[in-house]
């Protein structure tokens, strides 16, 4: 026995490095049909690696502190070598992130992924999606511009709209009558250690999971249904290498996106820094036109489609909470788009196109015109979920191949 | 392999959205709002400032002009004199015997003469700090905004400004727009500008040529990748 095989039947004697190895990678066989929309899965751990790396170099150098984090954020910019490298990358990966992980949820959507035997794999996903929603939310106060302030003091204040408890509640939140230093180290406490670990725990479940029952494809079939005499599934092929190498590719391509916005366009266009934010907090400065940054700019619009504000920060709820109810509404007899119905095709577009309008609708001021869209875009994206059950039932559907189809 | 033809479709779209995206910003934030000879409400263009952090001669001259003009009222609290003896390829000895105003110290940062507290007083409103002023209002509308005020009585200071109507600053470069050509007040105001984009944001250039070499590795870094990837997935029927 050579010297490394006889070190790895030492370590597997004492713990399942081989076995887990194999599980997870070499013997976990996914669908050989993967298309473009699988690679968001593999660049959401990517963009994951990004920001705990990024964010750990960042937090070398930032002071949370009301008198202290604005310039301290400009102390990386322009005194710590490759500071601002470091920075752009932690504040586009915080886009990127919210890109990939949209990509990769509508891709569920698409091949139906959630359903039985994926349920969890999807309720652990939006575990992860809400967690990501509180992640970005607190690192967004953490550079203390005048944005980061506005922005969090709008949110802060949505708990005071429940009846009683609501000022108390917004009060005990912010540690402070007003948004203030107190909050701010209490973000930062949340941004770098609480929702991490929160999230990492999570990432961990969602894989485990996901392995559990393994991979769904785009033809929606289970492949585990015809294996080969050896029990590989006749249409898997093994995670590694056949998928750590095609990833590759996919990584590659997300890189030259990724790094082209950090080098060319660091601020996106307004939209992954915004101007208000290269100005410190100011508490008697209102900036002219307040909105979230704008992977919650489709949430904002449903709350400010509701003439109450409780009613508001209901429906703002709910359109997050219905998410989780995927599995349960959709009673489809197939799980991919391919082979659904007219229905589910025009349901899924129509929330699409809602979804990206109500996303436009929350990050401009809003006018009359633009409140009644987001009314029209609000009723359309809670239609598709609601009447799901009836238009998933009631559809003709086609019958799905017995081997997957298309891929290589 | 469509894979890749797809990922490429994939990338061209996100592209034309960002790309349509930084342009819809561009375009929507003017510099504001006049009122023309027939009374009616015009929205006034942004010219276009001259930004190029290679010429360092415009920068030099751009630093020059911010420490006569703006230091005296204006801090610029997050740049250092020494960073810019370094990005300007000023002689340092030059920098502190013409340009350090108020400190002797080369490590320190551009404070303003007078203390802002006393100047609120005074003008109606704290002087801001300046050093990410650009970033803040965008490189065209402060050029703009310094090429845009014009002479009126009812104002304090005897002037008023286009882009930011009544503003409490006044006419700084008065003097020298009177002694120069209109061309020549433009191409000082350029520098000012230009200078001002760098304290900005200093790496602004560089960070674009290590972007050029970054992409062009990872460009070269796909056709291993993308040959690799094939050779794995050849046998797979």
């Amino acid at each position: 026995m050579s010297m490394g095989k006889r070190f790895m039947h030492w370590v597997d004697a004492r713990f399942p490095a081989t076995e887990t190895y194999e599980y997870h990678m070499s013997k976990y066989y996914a669908p050989k049909n993967f298309n473009f929309w699988y690679f968001f899965g593999v660049l959401s751990m990517v963009v994951l690696v990004n920001q705990l790396v990024t964010g750990i170099w960042l937090t070398m150098m930032y002071n949370p502190s009301a008198e202290g984090a604005f310039a301290s954020v400009e102390y990386i910019m322009r005194d710590v070598k490759g500071g601002w490298l470091i920075r752009y990358m932690h504040s586009t990966g915080a886009s990127a992130f919210f890109v990939v992980v949209y990509l990769h949820m509508f891709r569920a959507l698409l091949y139906g992924s959630y359903q039985k035997p994926r349920e969890l794999v999807w309720l652990i996903g939006m575990g992860i999606y809400l967690a990501l929603m509180a992640e970005g939310f607190f690192g967004y106060l953490l550079p203390w511009g005048n944005m980061s302030f506005w922005g969090a003091q709008v949110i802060l204040n949505l708990p005071a709209a429940l009846p009683v408890i609501g000022d108390g509640l917004a009060e005990w939140v912010r540690g402070d009558y007003i948004i203030s230093g107190i909050t701010l180290n209490r973000f930062f406490a949340l941004h770098v250690v609480a929702i991490p670990l929160v999230l990492v725990g999570l990432v961990f479940m969602h894989l485990v999971a996901l392995h559990h029952v393994g991979s769904n494809n785009p033809d929606g079939i289970d492949i585990k249904k015809l294996k080969d005499k050896n029990g590989i599934p006749l249409d898997g092929v093994a995670f590694h290498p056949y998928y750590t190498v095609h990833d590759m590719v996919g990584i590659v391509i997300f890189f030259i996106c990724f790094f082209a916005v950090i080098f060319f366009f660091p601020e996106g266009g307004g939209f992954f820094l915004e101007p208000p934010n290269f100005e410190v907090a100011n508490s008697l400065k209102t900036p002219e036109h307040i909105a979230p940054v704008w992977y919650y700019t489709p949430f904002y619009a449903i709350l400010r489609a509701v003439p109450s504000k409780l009613g508001g920060v209901i429906a703002m709820g709910a359109a997050i909470a219905v998410l989780f109810l995927i599995p349960w509404l959709d009673k489809s007899p197939v799980r991919s788009i391919r082979y659904k119905g007219i229905m589910s095709k025009a349901a899924l577009v129509i929330f699409a196109i809602s979804f990206v309008i109500l996303g436009y609708l929350g990050a401009t001021p809003a006018t009359p015109t633009a409140t009644i869209m987001a009314r029209i875009c609000t009723i359309l994206y809670f239609l598709f979920f609601l009447l799901m059950p009836i238009y998933t039932s009631i559809e003709k559907c086609k019958q799905p191949p017995e081997r997957v189809t298309g891929g290589h | 392999m469509n894979t890749l033809t797809k990922s490429l479709t994939g990338l061209g779209f996100g592209a034309v959205l960002a790309l349509s995206a930084t342009s819809a910003m561009a375009s929507g934030k003017g510099c504001g709002t006049f009122v023309n000879a027939k009374g009616v409400t015009e929205h006034l263009a942004c010219s276009k400032a001259p930004i190029d952090f290679t010429n360092k001669g415009s920068l030099q001259n751009g630093a020059k002009m911010f420490l006569n003009y703006c230091a005296g009222c204006h801090s610029a609290k997050y740049v250092r004199y020494s960073r810019v003896a370094q990005d300007l390829e000023i002689p340092p000895e030059l920098v502190e015997k013409y340009l350090m105003v108020n400190t002797d110290q080369i490590g320190d940062q551009i404070s303003a003469d007078i203390d802002p507290e006393v100047q609120a007083s005074w003008f109606g409103a704290a002087p801001p700090d300046l050093s990410l002023e650009t970033r803040l209002r965008g490189d065209d509308w402060v050029y703009t905004y310094l090429l845009s005020f014009y002479e009126d009585p009812s104002r304090p200071w005897g002037a008023n400004n286009l882009v930011l109507k009544n503003a409490a600053m006044p006419h700084v470069l008065h003097n020298l727009q009177e002694e120069v050509s209109k061309e020549e007040f433009e191409s000082e105001v350029g520098d000012l500008v230009n200078f001002m984009a760098w304290m900005a944001e200093p790496a602004r250039h560089d960070r674009k040529i290590y972007g050029f070499f970054v992409i062009l590795f990872l460009l070269v870094l796909l056709i291993p990748v993308y040959l690799l990837n094939k050779e794995f997935w050849k046998d797979v029927k």
